[in-house]
């Protein structure tokens, strides 16, 4: 079975009171996950994002055994994720960014040491995936260190490693670049794009941050209320949405009227006439740029990728689109 | 099997070298731990300052029942008694994260926590057992040896099964602390006393309803070699290692159960 992850009409529903008058409480049933349908091959790398309260870390639960669905088929490595909760643990990995895998008190050897035992993992399998962490997250300076006393970009390089030491098949991770530094955010983002090109590990993020979808993800899965309202590459998005690439010319001189090009049409003049910006449409960047230059003489050329959290914040705001 | 077992034991070397991280404030509570115990004893000897006979039993006779209930419940304290932290455990998330572990959830969190610092309540109530069990003057028999070793035994179970079973409730109702606790430290007051010495519904619900008598009363009555005075045959005083089962078996249905509803209602 080459699908990691197969879920089908996923549903997750939360009963909550809600106070209905000075004593009386009223039951309310909410929705939070609302007929998911996903399937993720062996090696995809996934970014699972939607606004806040969208159903992403419900459905993370429930993929990961920690919540039972109310309806719907899931089956991750194969596995029902609830029934054969401890079969599975030993298959995936979960990093949680708001929450620890190790132990606070105890330097972070000796976690690595403990999940080890937790994971039964061969002595010598351990030190490998251990030694390859410890390059390229570089953990040897706080090895030694309390858990506690760890900066909070130091301590999710440890969640990693811990998540990664048992040789999990899939890889969850829940906001692991959350109230990171850029460096950090860098170093996490790196390790895992290091991650999804040497091994055929599947990893399925959720993230605010877009740019973590944009460094390692070629396949964006967007939920709002609790339904999938994209699941595509990431340029499937921009075409759908309209956003384009734009490309930013610089003119020595104003033209005097502004030029028509085929396939790009011209989207804003900026700076007296010295700066015109065209959206590529049927037209490539050279086509473009060969156009101009007939026309003037070209002090600077750039190109504007589309901002992929525009054309989210757009998405979010209008489910109507659908 | 065998591999889970070395599994739990680093868990519990983890715990012990987590509480040596703080080893001044660990010997402090090592010795403040006692306190609540002996407190328990030093109320019954007071008791017997002004009366010669409780409940129709004797300071040493009493003591034995006394020696039992300590016993029994600072150990099941000390082992499972920090499962009444379940809705920190919840709330922190390491409930979710024991859950992604390929281990079960309880023993993990009853591992992770344990309270070490607790083993000199556990020790101060075995010596109050021994105490009491060698100056009641028992008639000793091959079948009361097995009993005085069985018993205590059996009492610790049951009262880790009743730790387990009202932490649970905070699976449906985070605030539930309060009536955990007057069932769990309310039977630990309850056993410490014959059962006679209680009356009408109060005993019969204790007692019998939730078992209790079978922690320190009919099996101290079984030692001592006397009749019930409630008129219950003396197969009572062997009967609580069944009764032990019997909780042990509530207690793992109702984890089971609220387990499940978390799953359905998460956080």
């Amino acid at each position: 079975m080459s699908q990691v992850i197969d879920v089908r009409g996923l549903r997750k529903e939360f009963t909550v009171r809600v106070k209905a008058g000075r004593l009386r409480r009223e039951k309310r049933v909410v929705t939070a996950v609302d007929g998911v349908d996903l399937r993720v091959e062996r090696g995809e790398m996934l970014g699972y994002i939607g606004p806040n309260g969208a159903g992403k870390s419900t459905t993370l639960k429930m993929l990961t055994g920690v919540l039972m669905p109310s309806a719907g088929e899931v089956r991750v490595c194969g596995l029902r994720p609830v029934a054969e909760r401890t079969r599975l643990a030993l298959r995936i990995g979960v990093v949680f960014g708001q929450r620890s895998q190790l132990w606070w008190d105890l330097p972070l050897r000796d976690s690595f040491d403990l999940l080890r035992h937790v994971y039964r993992v061969p002595a010598a399998e351990h030190a490998t995936r251990l030694r390859r962490c410890r390059d390229l997250l570089d953990l040897d300076e706080f090895l030694d260190t309390p858990v506690r006393q760890l900066s909070l970009g130091q301590r999710m390089r440890g969640e990693l490693t811990a998540a990664l030491l048992h040789g999990p098949e899939v890889l969850f991770l829940d906001e692991p670049t959350i109230g990171l530094d850029v460096v950090s955010k860098q170093a996490v983002r790196g390790f895992l794009a290091e991650l999804g090109r040497a091994s055929d590990t599947t990893l399925v993020l959720t993230t605010h941050d877009l740019a973590d979808i944009e460094r390692l993800c070629r396949r964006l899965v967007v939920i709002d209320h609790g339904r999938v309202v994209h699941d595509g590459s990431i340029a499937a998005l921009h075409s759908r949405y309209g956003s384009r690439r734009l490309v930013v010319a610089e003119l020595d001189t104003a033209l005097p009227a502004p030029p028509t090009l085929p396939g790009a049409p011209l989207h804003r003049v900026e700076a007296d006439g010295h700066r015109l910006v065209f959206a590529l449409e049927s037209a490539g960047v050279a086509e473009v740029v060969a156009g101009l230059a007939g026309l003037a003489a070209l002090r600077d050329i750039s190109i504007v990728e589309p901002d992929i959290e525009e054309v989210v914040a757009r998405l979010y705001r209008s489910p109507a689109q659908v | 099997m065998a591999e889970r077992l070395a599994a739990y034991r680093a868990l519990l070397g983890a715990q012990a070298r987590s509480q040596a991280a703080y080893r001044t404030s660990f010997v402090v509570d090592l010795v403040g731990n006692v306190g609540a115990t002996v407190f328990d004893v030093v109320t019954v000897l007071v008791l017997f300052g002004v009366t010669r006979e409780l409940g129709g039993f004797t300071l040493r006779e009493a003591l034995v029942i006394v020696g039992l209930s300590s016993f029994a419940f600072a150990t099941a304290d000390l082992l499972v008694g920090n499962i009444e932290r379940l809705p920190r455990y919840v709330r922190t998330g390491l409930f979710d994260a024991v859950l992604v572990r390929p281990l079960g959830a309880l023993p993990q969190l009853l591992l992770m926590d344990l309270p070490l610092r607790k083993v000199s309540r556990a020790l101060f109530g075995l010596a109050v057992l021994v105490v009491a069990v060698t100056s009641a003057g028992i008639d000793w028999t091959p079948a009361r040896l097995v009993l005085v070793l069985v018993a205590p035994l059996a009492a610790v179970v049951f009262f880790g099964a009743v730790f387990v079973t009202t932490a649970t409730v905070s699976f449906y109702w985070i605030d539930s602390g309060e009536l955990a606790n007057s069932v769990t430290y309310g039977g630990r007051d309850f056993t410490s006393y014959p059962v006679t010495v209680y009356g009408g519904w109060f005993r019969t619900l204790f007692a019998y309803g939730m078992g209790f008598a079978f922690v320190s009363y009919h099996p101290a009555l079984a030692l001592l070699g006397r009749a019930d005075p409630l008129g219950l045959p003396a197969w009572a005083g062997w009967a609580s290692p069944v009764v032990a089962l019997v909780a042990a078996a509530v207690a793992a249905t109702a984890w089971r159960v609220g387990v499940r509803h978390y799953r359905s209602t998460g956080s």
